[in-house]
């Protein structure tokens, strides 16, 4: 099975590259601009959902600091 | 006192972090696919790079099959001292409590910092005096400290004001784990031991080590007088 594991800083903690690029945007001509976050993509086979969960908890995201979601590519 | 330095593939600062053991005690390199701690009073995991810090930092190397030795170790009361990569590294195998998070300002910096001694009653800073400041450098991009309900005893250093650079949560350099065995910090006591790099301040942190551990070894005797 496809899965794919979406990563990205918790809320409420500083996330420096969501806001280097949220300044940057604007300066592009892209306005109404918020709340960027940059995380991280991890895609993966494996056996099921519930094992890529466990990958998460384990190894893939530092739980502390990080959000992860898994979906089914 | 016997150090027993980690070297993971990666690792940097292990040479140096052996050099400043050496001043104090024995110290014998310890290979990261190694389970044998070869009967060291104390263990330093070193700065660097470890595993490329491919996915996170210190995140690949905490599975390393000598980490579970480690692991078994700290938990048993032996000492471990982690610095930079090392920290990170302790603090992704829960011995120390929090996560290291990339610098404010996405930089990476080197420079000299003066950091405090929030706690001389630990095996890592003994010989420090409350308050004392210690001249060292620093060297990272990941070392904004971010730990939520911290117990503030655990802090053991902070960045002397105007000193801290990374966006570290209370200005925090430095924790120990609960039981005071396991100590992490950023900045790196092993490049400040010897007088023709500016300062030998941290030289402390590893005597204060061989004084905890009150293990002689062939350099012990000569220590004092280092500083």
């Amino acid at each position: 099975m496809r899965v794919r594991v979406l990563i990205r800083p918790k809320a409420g903690i500083l996330d420096p590259q969501g806001k280097a690029v949220e300044r940057a945007l604007p300066a592009l001509g892209f306005g109404g601009v918020a709340n960027v976050h940059v995380g991280r993509l991890v895609e993966l086979d494996v056996a099921s959902l519930d094992e890529a969960e466990q990958m998460c908890e384990r190894l893939l995201a530092n739980t502390l600091i990080e959000d992860y979601e898994v979906q089914q590519a | 006192m016997k150090f027993g330095v980690l070297q993971f593939p990666g690792s940097c600062d292990d040479r140096d972090a052996q050099l400043a053991c050496a001043r104090v005690g024995e110290a014998v390199m310890l290979w990261h696919g190694d389970r044998d701690l070869q009967g060291v009073d104390a263990v330093v995991v070193p700065g660097g790079f470890s595993y490329g810090d491919y996915l996170r930092a210190g995140a690949i190397a905490r599975f390393s099959p000598i980490m579970e030795s480690v692991i078994a170790f700290a938990n048993d009361g032996g000492l471990v001292l982690g610095i930079c990569n090392g920290f990170q590294v302790l603090c992704e195998a829960h011995l120390l409590p929090g996560a290291l998070l990339p610098n404010t300002e996405l930089r990476f910096v080197c420079r000299q910092v003066e950091l405090e001694v929030v706690d001389a009653d630990t095996p890592f800073t003994n010989l420090c005096a409350p308050g004392e400041r210690l001249s060292i450098p620093a060297k990272h991009m990941t070392g904004r400290f971010h730990a939520p309900d911290l117990d503030p005893d655990l802090v053991v250093v902070r960045y002397a004001t105007g000193h801290c650079f990374n966006g570290s949560q209370d200005e925090i350099a430095g924790v120990r784990n609960a039981a005071g065995n396991v100590f992490g910090l950023m900045p790196h006591p092993e490049h400040a031991v010897d007088p023709l790099t500016g300062s030998v301040d941290g030289l402390r942190v590893f005597e204060s080590m061989a004084r905890a551990a009150g293990v002689t070894g062939p350099n012990t005797a000569a220590v004092s007088h280092t500083r």
